[in-house]
């Protein structure tokens, strides 16, 4: 197959398909029901370059039936077996490995960063799937336990899945940091909705694609390009919205984290806060993931039940 | 429960009325069908229940009233091979007057012993003043090759009769606990129906039959609760726990499923069974928490000595201590009672 | 306190006639049912030696309140003032908070693990030592029968800092990192429904990681946490480790609004547990709520029976069923349930209401005139919804906050009765016809607390336990507690949990 440099010289120009970035809503890629979308231009673009693309600009529509896909998607991940979910998630590295040039390229334009580093990036993410694929299994085992009671009882503690969950992506670590707040989150059997990065959505968006070709059941992970700002308000306020992931909020303004704390209170949802950390300051998603990732979106269950003849 | 209430039920007819309760005529697969479709019994919920119903505090006036009908619902007990004429006619004494010293102790209930010792028994009661209508000790007889029951149904239903002719006013037969663990349920009812045929007097009277489950040998509450429905449909007066042979006996948590069985057997046929526990029954205060049971499980009209009986032989000192106590204020001594 | 009159019911003892003759019918018979009614057995009130006035216990010291504001605590079973106690104010949990900010860096924060669970160790034991009187004071200011602070909750009070004591030398092996450390001052709000076991679960856990407390309890029932501040400063505990700031809604609210607080750990109402959660927001002080239920109780054709009906008492009228994980909500399966009305009905009648200091009392007084005024609305709501009450008939004292035990039956899904916690001793009963609807229906609300299941096939059980949006599923059994067993809830019962292993989390960073 001739090289596209050697296709630029000795044939006729061809024009390349462009890839439309569309949403992840249910298995499916739909475009922003409000018909937005936004131009997306690369880290350090000179002003004036033309974007990358023009992502789906999601609406609260848009957020509605995120959380109606994840819900009804939910209990049958949930119910899947975990080995089965590991599975799954082994699938999405296998998958990613194979578009990893794709993915390198879209995340250098989107982070600003060379090739070669990019590629690091993207083979780290590979790996944290597969980190996550091996937890699906252990969780229950980790975090749950015998209790023994003082009496004839048989009592066990287990975690489970929260539910439907919103997450707001980082907004710098487009591929890996991505995946670091979305992996442990469906890891557990939990559905998620995710807000990318508003100024660098496309790797994500890529990342759907993938999730969509891996035997993860649609609506498991309904990825929304667009605002934090604008869609944190609905998904913290959602009702059917069982916990939130404020990672992607660090640093709003309008409304601030603490302000979508408060509306996410309204329905007592579990509520992962941003990291402490200094001003422009990202976590280090290079790092050995901690567990809370998994366990701030489980809950303990506890099952009493006689001993007796 | 499915089938209907049978309030003109006739006990002296068990087949008939078995066969209205099980719905079919009673034959091993009837009876199995009907035994496997009664409610479980949850071991831990049941024994939390009775240890519950334990914690009831029984004070002053009630525990007065609750220490004489103790007293007159002792079946006092001796079942030894050693055992002789002397042996029971000293019971017979205490059984007529407990505390000599307080004509207002009630006497016992019945005085229990082996069939050949029936004559011996009502005569020592009659030389005691216990067979006027003011002061009526019964007989009870244990029967049916008693503690075991381990020979053919002709020897035990000749062993019952024998004890009725000799004037038993009662008989405790044991079931088979062989043929129950093994899943012969009718074999079980031909037995009870059988014996309970030979309590028959020939004035057309019955000696009442009260049927020992053996509850230590039967494995858990399930089988306790089966059998004491067994033990009702094949005409049983009374179901009692135990021998006093085998440990565990009387058990609150095992008495406490056998007044379910009792309270449930009413409810469905309008026939109220009797209910003894005997065997591990010591003291006074364990024997009121069984009067607790009773009253908040079958209610109070199963306190009296026709539906609730203690069998037991150290029992009825105890009671007498804590008697004396309520009456003196002062605890008592065992050396101001007699030793038989 | 007149004695309990329900059970005995005078039922019409019909079946006599046709047991075989008795030669000598018992004198004792006709008057079984008068007599044996038992007889009252009070507990001695003189085990509780309750002073006039009680203060804030801050610092190791014993203050008045900043602006000498108090409030008078009664006894809801007589409507008797018991003791006045200290108003704690905005001041007083500031000086709290700085009392306890110094332990936490003095001897406290300093103090090895192992001596820190030898004081835990030391407490349980105390609190064993003064059982009874404890028992009889929580009695006196709650309204809940001796019964249950004698057999239950003290006892789990001192078993709960006794399993804690082990914890504090231990926590490397909790599986919550390798280098678990104190979250700080945790200010602790605790409800009136089990004042000194609500303690134990918030302090313990939060002592045994490290942290100093300052704890406020209920408006309604201080005395107990008061008795424990005595039991700290008798232990020699270190000045500001516990600190104790009774006083009423304002007071928690100044507790929960405090900057120098690291976390807050709430038990009470949903409603508080939202605003609480709210007032933390932005904020980096943690929070774990432990809220409201409406619990299915659910009843499948093959259960054990007796069990059952004895389960579905416990779980309502357990503590007047004041109890966030009450079994409110009874889930029969349609094929069997006139029987277990019927049966459930005949055991209500047995229940004994009255005096509390009676030792044989089921059910006590409701804790407070605005809980009965709560719980008498709601009940009249079920009733002009059209579902079907009945109430064990029995006298209720003159003095005192009283509600009989109630049920409704033709409760339907959408009945008010049969969504909001009414925290009494009321039970919905509703139907299903399938496993699958059970299910669907114990879901279907937004508190996720508990939730029970009566059966005798164990694969069925486990099946509804995995589905259950619950964080304890009681089967075979209700209300048991344990130290070792955690405790809490999904959805808007709350988040975090108490009690076991995981109970730890929520007092480590």
């Amino acid at each position: 197959m001739p090289t596209d440099t050697a296709a630029a010289s000795e044939a006729p120009t061809r024009l390349d398909v462009r890839k439309t970035y569309k949403l992840a809503i249910g298995g499916k890629f739909p475009r922003s029901e409000s018909g937005r979308s936004y131009p997306v231009f690369a880290t350090g673009a000179e002003a004036g370059a033309l974007p990358l693309a023009h992502a789906a600009h999601a609406s609260r529509k848009d957020v509605r039936d995120a959380v109606v896909a994840a819900r009804s998607a939910q209990s049958g991940w949930a119910g899947a077996t975990a080995y089965n979910r590991g599975q799954v998630l082994y699938r999405v590295a296998e998958m990613l490995e194979g578009r990893a040039e794709q993915l390198s390229a879209e995340v250098a334009d989107a982070e600003g960063i060379d090739r070669r580093d990019a590629g690091a990036v993207v083979r780290a993410t590979v790996d944290r799937w597969v980190w996550y694929a091996g937890w699906t299994d252990k969780i229950a085992q980790v975090a749950g336990n015998a209790n023994p009671v003082a009496g004839p009882y048989f009592n066990l503690s287990v975690p489970e899945p929260t539910g439907v969950i919103a997450v707001l992506a980082p907004q710098r670590s487009s591929l890996l940091g991505f995946t670091s707040v979305v992996a442990p989150v469906i890891a557990a059997g939990n559905a998620c909705v995710v807000v990318t990065s508003w100024r660098r959505p496309l790797p994500a968006a890529t990342l759907a694609e993938v999730l969509a070709t891996s035997d993860v059941p649609g609506g498991v992970v309904n990825t929304l390009t667009g605002s934090a700002a604008e869609l944190g308000p609905w998904l913290a306020a959602h009702a059917d919205v069982d916990g939130i992931d404020l990672t992607g909020a660090a640093e709003l303004d309008s409304p601030t984290w603490g302000e979508l704390e408060a509306a996410a209170a309204e329905t007592l949802k579990r509520v992962r806060r941003p990291a402490e950390l200094p001003a422009g300051a990202e976590e280090d998603w290079q790092a050995i993931p901690h567990l809370d990732r998994i366990l701030t979106f489980c809950e303990i269950k506890t099952v009493w039940h006689p001993k007796g003849r | 429960m499915t089938a209907p209430r049978i309030p003109d039920a006739m006990p002296d007819d068990p087949q008939r009325l078995a066969h209205r309760v099980v719905g079919s005529a009673i034959d091993e697969t009837s009876l199995r069908r009907f035994l496997f479709g009664l409610a479980g019994v949850d071991e831990v919920g049941a024994d939390a229940r009775a240890a519950r119903l334990a914690t009831r505090s029984i004070k002053t006036d009630a525990k007065a009233w609750a220490l004489d009908t103790v007293v007159s619902m002792i079946d006092l007990t001796t079942l030894e091979g050693a055992d002789t004429a002397g042996k029971v006619r000293g019971l017979a004494a205490k059984a007529v007057r407990p505390d000599p010293a307080d004509p207002t102790c009630p006497p016992v209930a019945a005085l229990c012993v082996y069939g050949d010792l029936v004559v011996t028994a009502i005569e020592a009661l009659d030389r005691a003043g216990g067979r006027t209508p003011a002061r009526y000790v019964k007989v009870a007889a244990v029967a049916t090759a008693f503690p075991s029951g381990r020979a053919s149904q002709r020897i035990r239903v000749a062993d019952t009769a024998e004890a009725v002719a000799a004037g038993a006013d009662e008989i405790d037969m044991v079931i088979d606990r062989g043929a129950f663990l093994a899943g012969r349920f009718g074999q079980v009812y031909d037995d009870i129906c059988a014996v309970g045929e030979a309590c028959r007097r020939p004035d057309g009277s019955r000696a009442k039959l009260k049927v020992i489950l053996e509850t230590g040998e039967l494995g858990g509450y399930d089988a306790v609760r089966r059998a004491s429905w067994l033990a009702m449909l094949a005409g049983g007066d009374t179901i009692k726990t135990s021998t006093g042979k085998i440990s565990p006996a009387a058990t609150l948590p095992v008495t406490l499923v056998m007044l379910e069985a009792v309270r449930d057997f009413e409810a469905f046929t309008g026939r109220a069974v009797g209910v003894k526990p005997a065997g591990g029954i010591r003291t006074a205060k364990d024997a009121i928490r069984h009067l607790v049971a009773v009253n908040e499980t079958t209610g109070p009209q199963w306190l009296t000595p026709d539906r609730y009986r203690f069998g037991a032989s150290s029992l009825l000192t105890d009671v007498l201590l804590q008697r004396r106590k309520a009456a003196t204020g002062a605890y008592s001594s065992t050396r101001y009672f007699s030793v038989e | 306190m007149s004695a309990p009159s329900v059970g005995r019911d005078g039922t019409d003892p019909a079946g006599m006639s046709l047991e075989p003759s008795s030669p000598a019918p018992s004198p004792l018979a006709p008057s079984a049912a008068d007599v044996f009614g038992y007889s009252p057995a009070p507990e001695s009130a003189s085990l509780a030696r309750i002073a006039a006035s009680y203060d804030l216990y801050i610092g190791g010291q014993f203050r008045a309140a900043a602006d000498g504001r108090t409030l008078t605590t009664i006894n809801p079973a007589t409507e008797q003032t018991l003791a006045v106690v200290a108003h704690g104010g905005a001041a007083d949990v500031d000086a709290a908070v700085a009392a306890a900010r110094r332990a936490l860096s003095g001897p406290w924060g300093s103090m090895s693990a192992t001596e820190r669970g030898k004081f835990l160790f030391r407490i349980s034991r105390l609190i064993a030592e003064r059982a009874r009187e404890l028992a009889v004071v929580e009695t006196l200011d709650n309204g809940k029968p001796i019964r249950e602070t004698r057999d239950i909750d003290i006892p789990l009070v001192a078993a709960h800092f006794f399993y804690h004591a082990g914890w504090a030398d231990k926590l490397p092996w909790a599986g919550l990192g390798p280098d678990p450390r104190p979250v700080g001052v945790v200010g602790q709000i605790i409800p009136w429904n089990f004042p000194m076991l609500m303690l134990a679960w918030k302090v313990a856990p939060a002592l045994a990681c490290g942290n100093t407390v300052v704890l406020k309890p209920a408006e309604t029932t201080p005395l107990t946490a008061l008795l424990f501040a005595e039991i700290c400063a008798d232990a020699g505990l270190p000045d500001g480790v516990v600190n104790i700031v009774t006083g009423d809604g304002e007071t928690g609210g100044a507790l929960v609004d405090h900057p120098g607080m690291d976390k807050i750990a709430f038990t009470g109402s949903t409603a508080v547990g939202r605003s609480i959660a709210r007032a933390v927001a932005g904020t980096r002080r943690r929070v774990t709520l432990e809220l409201g239920g409406k619990a299915a109780n659910i009843v499948f054709d093959d259960a054990p029976m007796d069990e059952t009906i004895e389960g579905i008492v416990d779980g309502i009228f357990f503590n007047q069923g004041h109890v966030c994980c009450a079994g409110s909500r009874l889930l029969v399966q349609e094929s069997v349930a006139d029987e277990v009305v019927e049966r459930l009905q005949r055991r209500m009648s047995t229940l004994r209401v009255g005096d509390p200091m009676d030792k044989n009392t089921d059910v006590g007084a409701i804790n407070s005139a605005e809980q009965l005024a709560r719980i008498e609305a709601l009940v009249t709501v079920g009733e002009g919804e059209g579902a079907h009450r009945w109430s064990v008939p029995c006298q209720l004292p003159d003095q005192g906050f009283w509600f009989a035990p109630t049920i409704f039956t033709d409760v339907q899904p959408a009945h008010r009765v049969a969504r909001e916690e009414i925290f009494g001793p009321v039970l919905s009963v509703l139907t299903f016809r399938t496993p699958d609807e059970a299910v669907a229906q114990a879901n279907s609300t937004p508190y996720g607390l508990s939730a029970g299941i009566w059966t005798d096939k164990g694969s069925k059980i486990l099946w509804l336990a995995d589905r259950l949006k619950a964080g304890v599923v009681w089967a075979n059994t209700f209300n048991r507690f344990d130290p070792t067993s955690p405790f809490g809830g999904y959805k808007e019962s709350g988040y975090g949990r108490e009690g076991g292993r995981q109970g730890l989390a929520a007092y480590v960073a």
